[in-house]
């Protein structure tokens, strides 16, 4: 079972799901002559539990940021359902939106594009707060030591007033998780939080977030394009492809016993430190990603698949079906 | 074939002037490489592996304070020569380089076809401009980057056909080594295979030398043949790479090994506490001295770089 609900032993709640969630940007020519939409998230569905994480991978530019900002209200969803908390989301107006969103806390891509330059760590970590009317100044300044604490910056006088160039990069992040955190949210939606930043200090930013997950029992989405670390860090997976989810799982489930192609191929694309890969090359599917403004027919990965069953795969949208409970595959081998 | 038939590095350093004092990017790096072979060079963000690159290829900032050293090239000192034989008779033609971040630079407003043949012009390495594009157009071809690509713009292309097209424009002269900057890091993991099977096949067809830069230790195992690890601007470790991957010595080397994930291991990878050192005032005796669990008092003073097994070198006091 999984690990935190085992540790607590009961079942966590249901804290945030996401059913049939499609995100579609509009594209126009000139500003008015519409071209089509750019499908980004194209039927989403799953669930998350308080102190779980579930890691979203793929490549890019299959939709996993998209997805991420509709989570986050950011984007519109055009179809689907959001949860959270026991909350729809759906059709709220823009204060409900707001308060919504400032319990999420947000890791966006691209660490050195998220801290504005000219603001110190005291100030950066004070906005949302102030954002939100919360408390007063002593109590604004409380949070803020707090936090960084939290994020081991310590002592924190040493950061406090500091610009974020002249921070490392991992320390850089470090702010960028304070801050995430600050409002005191019950789900992080990290996007990237490693992939910019130097292989040592990846792993010491995934302990940091998971120790937080496990002081706060927070959700995490937790957005990749890397599985090398995912096994440590997380209970479950789902493999997007194309906008899609292809596959969806315990870690372990996916990791030991792959079903779909498209994960077997991601699976056996991750560097392995090996001496003996000198010699050998990896097999790669052939082709590009799918464009998300026409789409394959049919299944999405089948102009790239080796097991393409002909007149089936190439017509028809695999449903998804469920392999084993808990473990669903978006392909057609796996057809009841 | 000798290990450093092509290249051999002595003794180079590369310090900035900043309004803080001299900062030792690359201080007292030594090295040497065969024809064929590729010499990886692993460290943490900010160790100097790009101001290494930039040394070897003489592509300087303008607050050089020091620029020293010899760099042998098929035997000929190329820091001796000067900036106009070295721009005409080394960089590109002999001496090619992918720098970092670099599938973000290419021109948004010229054809991607002209840009990979753009080196050749600027640098004379052929005579007309429909040479040139003939050329660029073998290396595309080389590089798995279809014909009718070279008439796309940069923002036409995903990122791994852009990476592709800076490689085709760094091989088009057909240079005897060159230099990769982080050539995959921004690029998602099948994408990055893709490269790599790319590179590893230049590599066995050409006989091209590499020079890998990279802060990923599992892909770097893909082309590696040489691993120097570098640390607070010096060279730590040097030694072939699969004794790196197998067995490291160097304290920092084991521990960068160690931060290694892996899908498979039941193990959590580590990482490893603390910064390195400012390279502004490193410290005077081993930079390492401030992580190392082994440290002893000896470690006040700079341990040298000396072979301590069959052809490893270490710079290490453990080991002396
Ligand atoms: N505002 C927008 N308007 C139109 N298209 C968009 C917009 N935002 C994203 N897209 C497109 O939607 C698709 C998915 O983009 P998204 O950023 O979600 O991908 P991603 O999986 O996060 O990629 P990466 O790994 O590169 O971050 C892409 O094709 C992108 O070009
Ligand atoms: N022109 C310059 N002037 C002053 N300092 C510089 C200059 N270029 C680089 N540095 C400094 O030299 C050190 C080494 O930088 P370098 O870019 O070579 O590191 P790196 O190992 O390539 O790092 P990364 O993995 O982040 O690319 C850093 O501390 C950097 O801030
Ligand atoms: S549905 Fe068909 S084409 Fe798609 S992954 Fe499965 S076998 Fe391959
Ligand atoms: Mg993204
Ligand atoms: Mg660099």
């Amino acid at each position: 079972m999984l690990a935190v609900s085992v540790r607590r032993g009961v079942e966590n709640k249901i804290l945030f799901s996401a059913k049939d969630l499609c995100t579609w940007f509009e594209l126009r020519r000139w500003g008015f002559f519409r071209v089509g939409s750019v499908k980004a998230v194209d039927g989403v569905s799953f669930e998350l539990r308080r102190g779980e994480t579930i890691t979203i991978v793929g490549e890019s530019g299959c939709g996993k940021s998209t997805l991420a900002k509709t989570i986050l209200g950011l984007c519109l969803p055009a179809r689907g359902e959001l949860n959270f908390d026991g909350k729809r989301l759906n059709g709220l107006n823009t204060r409900q939106m707001r308060s919504h969103r400032s319990k999420i806390g947000y890791i966006q891509q691209d660490p050195y594009g998220a801290l504005p330059p000219f603001m110190t760590v005291r100030r950066i970590l004070e906005e949302p707060l102030r954002i939100n009317k919360t408390g007063k100044k002593e109590e604004m300044k409380r949070r803020v030591r707090e936090v960084l604490a939290e994020v081991k910056l310590t002592p924190v006088e040493d950061f406090i007033d500091k610009f974020p160039h002249m921070l490392s990069g991992g320390q850089q992040q470090r702010v960028v998780i304070a801050r995430s955190i600050v409002m005191k949210p019950r789900l992080i939606v990290a996007d990237e939080p490693i992939s910019m930043l130097d292989a040592s200090v990846r792993i010491e930013i995934l302990e940091l977030i998971r120790g937080l997950q496990h002081a706060h029992n927070l959700g995490v989405i937790y957005i990749t394009h890397d599985l090398s670390t995912v096994r440590h860090f997380s209970e479950h997976i789902a493999v997007m492809y194309g906008a899609k989810f292809a596959e969806k799982a315990k870690v372990k489930d996916i990791l030991d016993n792959p079903l779909h192609p498209y994960t077997r191929a991601l699976l056996s694309a991750v560097p392995k430190l090996d001496p003996a890969n000198v010699t050998t090359f990896k097999e790669v599917p052939p082709g590009e990603p799918p464009s998300l403004l026409k789409p394959p027919s049919g299944c999405r990965f089948h102009p790239r698949c080796y097991a393409i069953i002909k007149g089936l795969c190439d017509v028809e949208s695999p449903l998804e079906f469920e392999a084993k409970k808990g473990h669903s595959v978006a392909c057609w081998l796996y057809r009841k | 074939m000798k290990k450093d038939g092509l290249l051999r590095v002595e003794d180079l350093c590369l310090h900035f002037r900043t309004n803080k004092g001299l900062v030792q990017a690359v201080d007292g790096v030594s090295f040497g490489l065969g024809r064929g072979l590729t010499l990886v060079v692993v460290g943490e963000a900010g160790c100097g592996k790009s101001s290494l690159a930039r040394a070897i290829l003489r592509l300087l900032p303008r607050n050089v304070h020091t620029y020293t050293g010899r760099i042998f090239l098929n035997g000929v000192d190329i820091m001796k020569l000067g900036e106009e034989r070295f721009r005409r008779e080394v960089r590109w033609s002999k001496l090619a380089f992918v720098p970092q971040a670099a599938i973000n630079s290419l021109n948004p407003v010229v054809k991607v076809g002209n840009q990979v043949a753009e080196p050749l012009l600027v640098h004379r390495l052929a005579k007309t401009k429909s040479e040139a594009i003939a050329r660029a157009r073998e290396a595309c071809e080389l590089v798995g980057l279809p014909g009718d690509f070279l008439s796309r713009y940069a923002f036409e292309l995903s990122g791994g056909m852009r990476q592709r097209a800076i490689i085709a424009m760094a091989l088009a002269a057909r240079p005897a080594l060159v230099v990769l900057d982080e050539p995959t890091s921004a690029l998602d993991v099948l994408t990055q295979a893709n490269i790599m099977n790319l590179l590893k096949g230049i590599k066995q067809k050409f006989k091209t030398s590499f020079i890998l830069i990279t802060h990923d230790i599992a892909t770097s195992s893909e082309l590696a043949d040489i691993a120097a690890i570098m640390y607070a601007g010096q060279v730590v470790e040097l030694c072939n790479a699969s004794q790196f991957y197998r067995e490291p010595l160097h304290p920092y080397s084991q521990k960068l090994i160690a931060s290694v994930p892996s899908l498979r291991q039941e193990k959590r990878p580590e990482f490893i506490p603390g910064q390195p050192p400012s390279l502004l005032n490193p410290p005077k005796g081993c930079r390492f001295t401030g992580r190392c669990l082994s440290r002893s008092n000896r470690c006040e003073k700079e341990p040298p770089l000396v072979e301590v097994k069959e052809g490893r070198r270490v710079k290490c006091w453990l080991y002396q």
